[in-house]
C-alpha cells in the first residue's frame, strides 16, 4: 500500500516539475558538441570568411581592402575560368549520365541472384577505395602512348593503332571520363543495388503475373519507385564532380598544353597560391560553392521540406 | 634509478656544443645539375661547423613556392628557403615573417660586392636587407644540338632567324625543331626570351621598366608575337613535361634546339657534353646579346631561437662568400653575384654570360618588375597561345590588357 502511494506521489512529483527538453539525452548532446563546434567553426565559419574576403583585394596574405565585385568581374572576364567551367560542365554531365546508367545496369545484373555475388560486388567497389590521385596516375600510365594500351597493341602487330586521348586537346576530357567512370561506377552500383533490394518481392511477382516484360518492369515500375535513391545518387555524384581536382592534376595537369582540361578547382588553387592572389581564388571558390548549393538546395527542400506524406 | 639515468642523458644532450646547429633548407633544385650544385652549398655549410638539412621539393618553383609559403604563414618555418629574385616573398617580408640581414650585409659589404645592384635592391625593403642572392640566371638562351645540323650538312645557326629558316629541313629529317616542355612557365620563358631578342632593348625597357602601354601595343611587340607564332609551329611535336626532359631531347639529338635559361648548362655538363663541340649556346637568342638578371636568393624565415638565428646569419654570409660562389655557380651553370671571383674553370657558355654581365648588357628580370599575379595571368595566356591556334594579334591584345591590370 505504501509503495503505490509513494509511486503515485513520485509520479505526481515528476508531473509537477517536468524535466526541461534540452536535458533529455544530455550525454549524447555533450558527446556531439565537439563535432558541432568543428562543423560550425571550420566549415561554416571558414566558408563565411572566404565569401567575405572574396570581396577584398587580398594578395598573398588576407587584408581588409574591400573592392566590391571587382574580383568577380575579373573572374568572369578571364578566358581560363570560362574554359574550365565549360570543361567541368561537359565532364560533369557525361560523368553523371554514364555513372548512373552504367551503375544501374550493373546493379540490375548483380540483382539476378548470381553465385559469388559478394565477390563481384567487392571487385567492382575496389576502385572507389582508391584516391583520385592514384586513379589518375594509373590511368595516365595505361593511356600513355608509348607504354600503355597503344604501345602494347602496337607491339602485338597493329602498328597503326592509335589510342592517345590524353595528348589531344579534343579528346582529353574523354580520357579523364574513362578514369572517373572506372572509379565511381562501383559506388553508384552499390547505391542502386541497395535501392533495388528495397523493392518488395510482391511487386516482382505482380508484374510477372500481369505478363509485363522484364525490361518494361524496370523502366516503368522499378525506376519510378527508386526515385529517392536516384535523387540521392545524383546529389552525391554531382557534388563530388564539382570538386574535381586531383584526377586532373594526376592525369594531365590541366593540359595537354593550354587549358584543354582545366577545371575550376585548379583555377582556385593556382590563383590562391601560385599567383599569390587570394582574392581571385576566393571569388572562384565562392562560385563553386554557389554551384554546389544550386544542386543541394532543391534536394534538401524535396527531402526535408514540404508536407511529409503518411 | 631509471629516471636519474634519463635525466643524466637529457642533461648531456643539452650541454652539447651549440656550434653544430641544424638548419632545414628548402629549395626546388632537383634535376641532375641542380642537385650537384646544391650539394656544394651543403658541403660548405657542413664544413663550417653547422648542419645543412636538405628539404628539396620536386616539381619546380610553381609547386614548391606554395608549399614554402604555406609553411611560413602556417607557423612551421624552415631555417632557410630559396626564392627567385623579385617580388615572390615581398608580402612575407612586409608581414614581418623574414629575418633582417642588414647587419650581415653591412659586415660583409654586400652593397659594393653584389653586381648587378638590382639583385640586392630586390632583397631590400624599407632600407633593410632580407635575403642573400646566390646566383644570376638568365632565361634568354637558345641551346642547339650541333649533331642535328652536322647530320643535315648545314652550318649551326648563329641566331634565331637562321634557326627558324633551317627549321623546315630539321623537321623533314624527323627531328623536333624546338623542344618545349608542357609546364606553363616554360612557354612564358620562351616568350620572354623572344621579347628582348626580337623587340630590342629600348622597346623592352619601355614596356617593362617604364610600363609604357603604347609601346606594348605597338609594332615592335606585334613582331614579337608573330615570331612567337612561328616558334609555336616549330614546337608542335614536342610532348615532354619537365624542362630538363626537353633539354634531354637536345642532349640526345632528338631535337634541334630549346629556348631555356642558362641553368640548362648543368644538364649538358652532367651528360658530359662539351660547349661548342656537342652543343651551342646563343645568349639573347643570338639576336640581341642581352640577358635579364633573374636568379635565386635565399630568405630566412624568423625563428624564435637565438642559436638558429645566429646559424641563419652564418649561412647568409657563407652563401655570398667567394669560395662558395665559385663552387656553386660552376656546377649550376649560373653567374656569380660578385665580380671578384675566379671563374676560369667555367665553360664557353658561362664565359659568354660573364662577358655580357661584365659589359653591363643586362636588364632586370620579369619577376622583379611585375607582381606574381600579372606573371600568372601572362603565363596562362602564353599556355593558351602556345598550344592552340590563337592568332598572334589576339594574344597581343590580351597581353596588353593583362599588363594594364598590373599597373
Amino acid at each position: 500500500m505504501a509503495s503505490t502511494t509513494e509511486a503515485a506521489v513520485g509520479r505526481q512529483g515528476s508531473a509537477a516539475r517536468p524535466r526541461a527538453r534540452w536535458t533529455r539525452n544530455i550525454s549524447a548532446k555533450i558527446a556531439a558538441l565537439p563535432m558541432i563546434a568543428t562543423a560550425l567553426v571550420v566549415f561554416v565559419g571558414g566558408t563565411i570568411w572566404t565569401v567575405v574576403y572574396s570581396f577584398t583585394d587580398s594578395k598573398l596574405l588576407p587584408r581588409e581592402r574591400f573592392v566590391g565585385f571587382d574580383q568577380y568581374e575579373r573572374l568572369w572576364e578571364t578566358s581560363r575560368w570560362i574554359i574550365s567551367i565549360q570543361n567541368l560542365l561537359f565532364f560533369g554531365v557525361m560523368s553523371l549520365v554514364f555513372t548512373v546508367v552504367m551503375g544501374f545496369i550493373l546493379a540490375v545484373l548483380m540483382d539476378q541472384k548470381i553465385r559469388h555475388e559478394d565477390t563481384f560486388r567487392t571487385i567492382m567497389l575496389y576502385p572507389f577505395a582508391l584516391s583520385f590521385i592514384v586513379t589518375g596516375l594509373v590511368w595516365q600510365w595505361i593511356l600513355n602512348p608509348d607504354f600503355g594500351i597503344q604501345g602494347v597493341v602496337r607491339d602485338w602487330g597493329w602498328t597503326s593503332f592509335t589510342f592517345d586521348p590524353l595528348n589531344n586537346p579534343e579528346t582529353v576530357l574523354y580520357g579523364l571520363l574513362i578514369a572517373g567512370l572506372w572509379q565511381g561506377t562501383g559506388f553508384v552500383m552499390c547505391l542502386m543495388l541497395a535501392g533495388l533490394r528495397g523493392i518488395d518481392e510482391d511487386i516482382w511477382k505482380a508484374a510477372r503475373v500481369d505478363g509485363i516484360p522484364t525490361w518494361k518492369t524496370y523502366v516503368m515500375v522499378i525506376i519510378p519507385m527508386m526515385r529517392p535513391v536516384f535523387i540521392t545518387t545524383l546529389v552525391i555524384v554531382a557534388s563530388g564532380i564539382i570538386r574535381l581536382y586531383d584526377l586532373v592534376v594526376a592525369m594531365t595537369s590541366g593540359g595537354p598544353g593550354g587549358n584543354a582540361s582545366q577545371v575550376p578547382a585548379m583555377y582556385v588553387y593556382d590563383y590562391m597560391f601560385q599567383a599569390q592572389n587570394l582574392g581571385q581564388g576566393f571569388a572562384a571558390s565562392t562560385m563553386m560553392l554557389l554551384s554546389v548549393l544550386i544542386v543541394l538546395i532543391p534536394w534538401a527542400y524535396l527531402e526535408f521540406g514540404g508536407k511529409k506524406h503518411g | 634509478m631509471k629516471l636519474s639515468k634519463m635525466t643524466a642523458l637529457l642533461a648531456m644532450t643539452v650541454a652539447m656544443p651549440a656550434m653544430a646547429t641544424e638548419l632545414e633548407v628548402t629549395h626546388w633544385w632537383t634535376s641532375g645539375g641542380e642537385a650537384a650544385a646544391v650539394a656544394e652549398l651543403a658541403k660548405a655549410f657542413d664544413a663550417s661547423g653547422d648542419k645543412w638539412v636538405d628539404g628539396a621539393i620536386a616539381g619546380g618553383g610553381g609547386t614548391a613556392r606554395p608549399i614554402m609559403i604555406s609553411r611560413i604563414t602556417g607557423g612551421d618555418p624552415m631555417g632557410a628557403t630559396q626564392f627567385n629574385h623579385g617580388q615572390q616573398a615581398l608580402e612575407l617580408v612586409e608581414a614581418g615573417l623574414m629575418l633582417d640581414l642588414t647587419d650581415v650585409a653591412e659586415a660583409n659589404n654586400w652593397k659594393d660586392i653584389v653586381f648587378p645592384p638590382s639583385l640586392l635592391e630586390a632583397c631590400t625593403v624599407d632600407g633593410k636587407v632580407y635575403c642573400a642572392p646566390v646566383n644570376i640566371h638568365s632565361p634568354e638562351w637558345l641551346w642547339l644540338s650541333n649533331k642535328v645540323y652536322e647530320d643535315l650538312g648545314i652550318p649551326v645557326p648563329t641566331n634565331w632567324d637562321e634557326f627558324v629558316a633551317t627549321a623546315p629541313q630539321v623537321d623533314a629529317a624527323g627531328k623536333i625543331p624546338l623542344a618545349l616542355g608542357n609546364q606553363p612557365w616554360q612557354s612564358n620563358l620562351a616568350f620572354g626570351a623572344m621579347q628582348i631578342a626580337v623587340a630590342g632593348l629600348d622597346a623592352w625597357k619601355a614596356v617593362n621598366v617604364d610600363k609604357n602601354m603604347d609601346v606594348a601595343a605597338g609594332p615592335e611587340y606585334a613582331k614579337v608575337f608573330a615570331a612567337a607564332a612561328s616558334a609555336r609551329e616549330l614546337a608542335r611535336k614536342s610532348t615532354v613535361q619537365d624542362w630538363n626532359q626537353a633539354t634531354n631531347l637536345v642532349i640526345t639529338d632528338e631535337a634541334a634546339g630549346q629556348i631555356m635559361g642558362d641553368w640548362a648548362q648543368g644538364e649538358f655538363q652532367v651528360a658530359g657534353e662539351v660547349a661548342g663541340k656537342d652543343y651551342t649556346c646563343l645568349p639573347g637568342l643570338g639576336l640581341n646579346q642581352y640577358i635579364s638578371t633573374g636568379g635565386d636568393a635565399f630568405y630566412f624565415p624568423k625563428l624564435d631561437d637565438p642559436e638558429k638565428e645566429a646559424a641563419q646569419k652564418r649561412l647568409a654570409a657563407l652563401l655570398v662568400s667567394p669560395e662558395v660562389q665559385v663552387a656553386f655557380n660552376l656546377k649550376k651553370g649560373s653567374l656569380p653575384i660578385r665580380g671578384d671571383v675566379d671563374l676560369s674553370a667555367a665553360n664557353d657558355c658561362m664565359k659568354k654570360g660573364l662577358e655580357i654581365l661584365a659589359g653591363g648588357n643586362i636588364v632586370p628580370a620579369g619577376d622583379m618588375v611585375w607582381s606574381p599575379d600579372v606573371q600568372k595571368q601572362a603565363e596562362d595566356l602564353m599556355v593558351e597561345f602556345w598550344k592552340s591556334e590563337m592568332p598572334a594579334e589576339e594574344a597581343h591584345t590580351k597581353w596588353v590588357e593583362i599588363l594594364k591590370s598590373g599597373l
